[in-house]
């Protein structure tokens, strides 16, 4: 409560059972042919808690497992082990008949790629007018679901007609809209939006941010927000986490995360957010430096501490400044594990460079 | 001096859109997604098109490529690349002017790529086709490219759907600078990208643009990214272009008052959390006329007296 305006209204959410809970979620991927034996390991060892009436946000590198951690919670993927418990329920555990409808009106998911994920066949309307039904809510005369329908729209900035466009009809970001409020529509008690607003212009997006608050507000949904957008995760989530390569590396209250950022990678994150300010300023010496502590780091803050033991072995987590902040970061000394799904920082020379490589120039040969 | 003369690099433009509009007819609802837009583009220049969601600019993108398609006409205006009239090439010249000339990566790129094929095949087969490259040595390209974008080489025995959408995108930007065109329009490319890796790729785009000269459309929702990497920027409202100058200007002093709410409306990465809001409800420009000079090569649409009463005031409380 100490840092901000905004959090003052936040339910009490210590004592009661975690609206979901994720315990040592790990998977990984075949590549290459039908039988081949080579995987990815998308997932490694995840534990992340979301109070009820939280929101945390998730960051971290692409192609980091946030996805994938999303959709194993959304029962799209199968994890390769771990728990998922929501409300207290392992979810893995519960039979596939009622997983199914009961599982959806729980939780809903945003999915990243709003060009994918909406059926060209249908007409605006029937997504919402499903996702009425799920909440039981579609119902009712035909005049009360079209005032639902045309809230929904009006809520997430659309024009009502719309409701009769097909989605190729849409811009991108009027499609990301429909699809948040098709998640919206359920009411559910979690909702898991992979990047849902990274095809707004900056006022829609406070606009839908400003939404997602709400509903945690008054009727206490629980949300995951995944994103790239450093700035949104402070503005709205009362937690953030960050992802590095299929394990959470720290995590913290927002505002406390971006302010002292304890693992290298996360520094690294928050020295890249663009900043017309300071254009240009991109320094490839300063970032072979964090990318080195990154990947190879041969020191760590808490070391000879006698409370917070280090290791190189098991992923401890070091608490970072008040303990009120539930700021934890993973022990330097731990390294990323190398082939971990061929992540972006991985294949890079640790060397300073010069941005542009020498392979385009080949090419152009 | 008028809005086409003013450009970064060369006096001739590589790009001259001129009134540019173009309709979506459809049986339920008809709308003018763009509307008499001009701008041009010189050799070399960084050209940023922001504006609100839905206000057309993946049209103008796909009508430059001419993709537009049957609900979409063209309804009045020029385009012209490199002194042609792109409205007005065949076919044969389309399939030249679409890889060769003019690249582009869509806003769907995560969704773009053909499912059935792996990444490799798909970049080599731009190689081959279009290049003509031998097989051994397109596939040798298309790793080289592929590290450019930071994904691993071996990754291109995988199929579009064992991709994180950032490594989706960032396949598609490889595809995109594959044959070096002299016009590359980037349609939000970095939507998926962690803004390490989106720093990176666009440093190096940015590197290429320079060492090989061409000229870059940019199209992104993120004011500061589009500030540092633009020469000269332009913010659309409602299929209008609403203010257009160097990307320094408009970001020290945004003179319409849709560009002050964008530029004002981000939340802040350091200081206390404060409540936002984004373009207040009734706040909307309609009949938006023709942009005047309101310093030298910074054009702005005026406001009406009656919207700039009402709607600053409003906008300033937007804004902060
Ligand atoms: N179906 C699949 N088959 C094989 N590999 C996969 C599959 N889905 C994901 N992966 C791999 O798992 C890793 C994590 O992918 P994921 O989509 O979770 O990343 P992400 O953090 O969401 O990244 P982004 O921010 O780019 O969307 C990547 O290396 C990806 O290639
Ligand atoms: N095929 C279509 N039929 C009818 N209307 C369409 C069609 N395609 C686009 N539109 C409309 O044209 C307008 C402009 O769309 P466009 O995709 O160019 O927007 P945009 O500026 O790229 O938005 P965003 O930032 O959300 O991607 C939108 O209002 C959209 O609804
Ligand atoms: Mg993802
Ligand atoms: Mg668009």
């Amino acid at each position: 409560m100490s840092h901000s305006v905004l959090s003052s209204s936040r339910p009490d959410i210590s004592t009661k059972i975690p609206a979901l809970e994720i315990r040592g979620l790990a998977k990984s991927f075949p590549t290459g042919g039908l039988f081949s034996r080579e995987s990815v390991r998308a997932l490694h060892g995840v534990d992340l808690t979301i109070g009820r009436g939280e929101i945390v946000a998730l960051v971290g590198e692409s192609g980091s497992g946030k996805s994938t951690l999303a959709r194993c919670v959304a029962r799209l993927e199968r994890p390769s082990s771990g728990e998922i418990l929501i409300d207290g329920v392992d979810v893995l555990k519960r039979d596939r008949f009622q997983a199914s409808r009961a599982f959806r009106s729980q939780l809903q998911m945003v999915f990243q790629d709003p060009f994918g994920s909406l059926n060209p066949a249908h007409r605006i309307e029937h997504f919402l007018q499903r996702s009425l039904a799920i909440h039981g809510k579609g119902g009712g005369s035909g005049e009360e679901t079209q005032r639902r329908l045309e809230g929904l729209m009006t809520t997430v900035g659309l024009q009502a007609d719309m409701l009769n466009s097909y989605p190729h009809e849409l811009s991108g970001g009027q499609r990301q809209r429909v699809a948040i409020a098709r998640a919206l529509a359920v009411e559910p008690q979690v909702i898991l939006a992979d990047e849902p607003t990274s095809m707004l212009d900056v006022s829609v997006r406070i606009g839908v941010l400003n939404l997602m608050r709400k509903l945690r507000d008054e009727q206490g949904i629980s949300m995951l927000y995944i994103t790239h957008d450093l700035a949104s995760a402070r503005y709205l989530a009362d937690r953030t986490a960050v992802m590095f390569a299929g394990e959470l590396v720290e995590e913290g209250e927002s505002l406390d995360l971006l302010a002292n950022p304890a693992h290298p990678y996360t520094q690294l994150l928050v020295s890249a957010v663009p900043d017309p300010a300071r254009a240009g300023s991109y320094d490839p010496v300063r970032r072979a430096e964090l990318r080195q502590a990154v990947m190879a780091s041969t020191k760590c803050e808490f070391e000879g501490d006698p409370n917070q033991a280090c290791s190189a072995e098991a992923p401890v987590r070091h608490l970072v400044g008040d303990p009120e902040d539930r700021h934890w970061v993973r022990c330097h000394l731990y390294q990323p594990w190398a082939a971990a799904a061929g992540h972006a920082l991985a294949g890079e020379p640790t060397q300073p460079s010069r941005p542009a490589s020498n392979a385009q120039e080949e090419a152009s040969a | 001096m008028t809005i086409s003369q003013v450009s970064f690099g060369s006096h001739e433009p590589v790009l001259d859109v001129k009134d540019l509009t173009v309709k979506y007819i459809g049986d339920t609802r008809s709308t003018t997604a763009v509307d008499r837009v001009s701008f041009s583009i010189g050799t070399g220049e960084v050209f940023g098109l922001a504006g609100e969601s839905g206000c057309g600019k993946s049209t103008i993108a796909n009508s430059i490529m001419r993709l537009l398609k049957d609900p979409a006409k063209i309804a009045g205006g020029s385009i012209s690349f490199g002194g042609k009239d792109v409205l007005a090439m065949s076919p044969e010249e389309l399939r030249r002017f679409r890889w060769q000339d003019v690249a582009m990566v869509f806003q769907s790129a995560m969704n773009s790529l053909n499912p059935v094929l792996t990444i490799g095949e798909q970049i080599v087969d731009i190689f081959t086709t279009h290049a003509g490259y031998p097989r051994r040595e397109s596939l040798r390209r298309a790793g080289e490219l592929l590290e450019l974008v930071r994904i691993d080489p071996a990754r291109l025995k995988s199929y579009p759907h064992q991709l994180s959408g950032g490594m989706r995108q960032r396949a598609v930007i490889a595809m995109a600078v594959a044959l070096k065109p002299s016009l590359l329009i980037l349609d939000e490319p970095t939507t998926a990208l962690d803004v390490v890796v989106q720093q990176e790729i666009m440093a190096q785009i940015k590197e290429l643009q320079r060492e090989l000269g061409f000229s870059v459309l940019f199209i992104t929702h993120d004011m500061s990214l589009m500030v540092e990497l633009s020469h000269r920027m332009a913010v659309m409202y409602g299929g209008r272009i609403v203010e257009t100058a160097k990307a320094q200007d408009v970001y020290a002093t945004p003179r319409h008052p849709y560009t002050q709410a964008l530029m004002g409306a981000f939340p802040p990465l350091t200081g206390p959390r404060v409540p936002l809001t984004g373009l207040p409800d009734g706040v909307k420009f309609r009949d938006i006329p023709d942009l005047s000079e309101a310093a030298p090569g910074h054009f702005v649409a005026p406001v009406g007296p009656d919207a700039s009463a009402v709607d600053t005031a409003l906008l300033e409380g937007a804004a902060r």
